[in-house]
């Protein structure tokens, strides 16, 4: 018979994770990239992994306390958005896909490459980075919470700054997009030559807005990493894929899309894993293995983004006239 | 200041602009543009190859010319939107050749564009006040900081539904400008422009795709332009338009400035004929006859409409 409490609790869990604030940060970036730029950037989770290693190997090779870490994630993303940006952003919005799915994929290459095995522990990746931060931690030990959202101190403190920051990061957004500087960028979206002829340097605002999106992507990198290790084989493209499932889930020019979109995600994907794999344990799906139902839910979520494309192109909060992504 | 649809009175033209015989490349007693040697070569195709040109201030410039003449090109030389292969050219005596084009707006010469360019899921008070320049909210940390920017945005507001009121879409400010019809869009881009107080103003074929009871309003915004002290250089391929409201008219053929003159006078011009109708009219090319029809019949029109 199946457990229903588990597989319900299991997906409840997911709601306020780490991994689901992480994803939200990274689709908040996004959002800023291509639902209000219309940048089409397909390398967020290049910008992930310079957070991730940025934070780690600055905390385990160079022994750099917490701030400085991040510091250092953030500026390896603001050089990386520099580098993808400065002979792209002048093409057509199509280049800059083309290379930002490249830029990538060898930032995840040379993270995996074995030449630099003593820094960034190649396939292994890393661990044993998180002392810093949960020294940083005020909460006293000990388990608190209830029912699934039951954690102990550093867990619960991982929650709270990471869901913080994405609050920041939300409220941040919020208001760059309704002052005159969102209205220029979403003036790029709609026609970059429009804007231009009225003044406004197209390109420097679109620089911003890679650095900007991007920067969010790698703090989600490292939120991303706190509660795991850090593994290469993470930073796929199917990361980046995943991202956008989440933004054109929730909307690509709004601001609540991405962590709805985020949450939404990571419940379904809980649960439909959860209930696909008990139900082959229970016979129920006699065709199938228990391996082949763990790859199930992924199949499940192309669908997923087949049928939003189609039926919903403005996500969960977009207003469907000011943005459907198929122009 | 109003415009309706009722035809105003015959335009007060601007006169005796030029000094000396009016020939391509004549100069101007008070150019507000001067371009020398420009040209602009795609492939084997010399799209642009302008001598010396000078375009009046204070007045109503037409640019016109056949098909592939180069007139649209040459606009977007001008206004930084490609770059010339040779050539250098001044706004108001400091030279502009190969600026960014956004540094060409910000000096006080601003375009529309042949196919508007109405920022469609902006609203139409967005697209306005896009138009305003020197924005304090315009920069990333400022932009955190509204108290900043606030009261200008205030100010630009007021202009912004000023100007509308102007072209009679106020009632519109809160839609979406990709709800309006082709030829309101055409006002919103032309008003949108003046939200940066140019000084001249290029207008890249306004009355394409006009629907003809926006015609008259149009043409009236466009004088307006020039009763408030701008100049204007625009493309056009309706005669009827050029005749009625320019001061003074460019004709270009193959990239070159074939003729210069006020509107009556340049149509007469034999190098105009030509360039219209094609140097070898009576020899069979295999020309598009139906095109060759349309300009014989411009012409005709333009002349008929002198006496």
């Amino acid at each position: 018979m199946i457990d229903w409490g588990a597989i319900f609790s299991n997906a409840a869990v997911e709601l306020i994770s780490p991994t689901t604030a992480a994803y939200a940060l990274a689709a908040l970036g996004l959002a800023v990239h291509f639902g209000y730029t219309g940048l089409l950037n397909f390398g967020q989770a290049g910008f992930m992994a310079l957070g991730a290693y940025g934070y780690a190997i600055s905390t385990l090779t160079f022994g750099f306390p917490v701030w400085a870490s991040v510091l250092v994630g953030i500026g390896a993303s603001v050089i990386f958005a520099l580098i993808l940006g400065i002979p792209t952003l002048r093409l057509r919005a199509d280049y800059l896909a083309i290379v930002t799915i490249a830029a990538a994929e060898i930032v995840r290459l040379l993270f995996t490459t074995n030449t630099f095995e003593p820094v960034t522990g190649s396939a292994n990746g890393l661990s044993g980075y998180k002392g810093g931060f949960a020294a940083l931690n005020p909460i006293p030990d000990g388990t608190y919470g209830f029912g699934p959202f039951e954690y102990n101190a550093y867990d619960w403190w991982l929650r709270i700054v990471a869901w913080t920051i994405v609050i920041l990061a939300c409220l941040f957004t919020w208001q760059i997009m309704r002052s005159p500087w969102g209205r220029v960028i979403k003036g790029i979206r709609e026609d970059e030559d429009a804007v231009r002829a009225l003044g406004k340097n197209v390109y420097f605002y679109k620089m911003q807005s890679l650095i900007l999106g991007g920067v969010f992507g790698t703090i989600a990198g490292m939120i991303f990493v706190l509660p795991r290790a850090v593994v290469p084989s993470n930073y796929q493209t199917s990361l980046t894929f995943f991202i956008y499932a989440i933004l054109l889930l929730g909307g690509a020019a709004t601001i609540l899309g991405p962590v709805i979109g985020s949450m939404v995600f990571w419940v379904l994907l809980s649960f439909f894993s959860g209930f696909i794999a008990r139900a082959v344990e229970a016979g129920w799906i006699p065709f199938m293995t228990s391996i082949q139902a763990g790859q199930l839910r992924f199949i499940l979520v192309g669908v997923a983004i087949m049928l939003i494309v189609i039926y919903r192109p403005q996500g969960i909060f977009g207003n469907k006239k000011e943005l459907a992504f198929v122009k | 200041m109003s415009s309706n649809s009722v035809p105003t009175s015959k335009p007060v033209k601007t006169v005796d602009m030029h000094i000396g015989e009016a020939v391509p490349g004549c100069k101007k007693k008070d150019p507000i543009l001067v371009v020398d040697g420009v040209s602009r070569t795609f492939g084997g195709l010399k799209a642009v190859d302008v001598e010396h040109l000078e375009v009046p201030r204070g007045a109503i410039t037409a640019l016109i010319g056949p098909n592939g003449a180069g007139k649209t090109t040459l606009f977007n030389l001008l206004t930084g939107f490609d770059k010339p292969d040779t050539g250098s050219w001044t706004f108001e005596g400091t030279p502009i050749g190969g600026m960014a084009a956004f540094k060409v707006a910000r000096m006080g010469q601003v375009r529309t564009f042949q196919l508007t360019k109405a920022l469609g899921l902006l609203t139409v008070m967005d697209n306005m006040l896009l138009g305003a320049k020197a924005q304090v909210g315009e920069n990333l940390f400022r932009a955190v900081l509204p108290f900043l920017w606030r009261q200008q945005e205030a100010d630009n507001k007021a202009k912004a539904l000023d100007l509308l009121t102007r072209f009679k879409l106020d009632t519109k400010k809160d839609d979406y400008a990709a709800s309006l019809s082709g030829g309101q869009r055409k006002l919103l881009e032309m008003a949108r422009a003046l939200m940066s107080d140019p000084t001249l103003v290029m207008l890249d074929e306004p009355m394409a795709g006009v629907n003809p009871a926006l015609t008259q309003s149009l043409l009236d915004h466009i004088l307006n332009l020039k009763s408030q002290g701008m100049s204007v250089l625009f493309v056009e391929h309706d005669m009827h338009m050029v005749r009625h409201i320019a001061d003074w008219v460019i004709v270009m053929a193959e990239g070159k400035v074939v003729a210069e003159g006020d509107p009556h006078e340049v149509m007469r011009n034999q190098a105009v004929i030509d360039a219209y109708l094609g140097q070898h009219h009576d020899e069979d090319l295999g020309e598009d006859p139906d095109a060759e029809k349309e300009h014989v019949g411009a012409i005709k029109e333009l002349l008929d409409d002198e006496l």
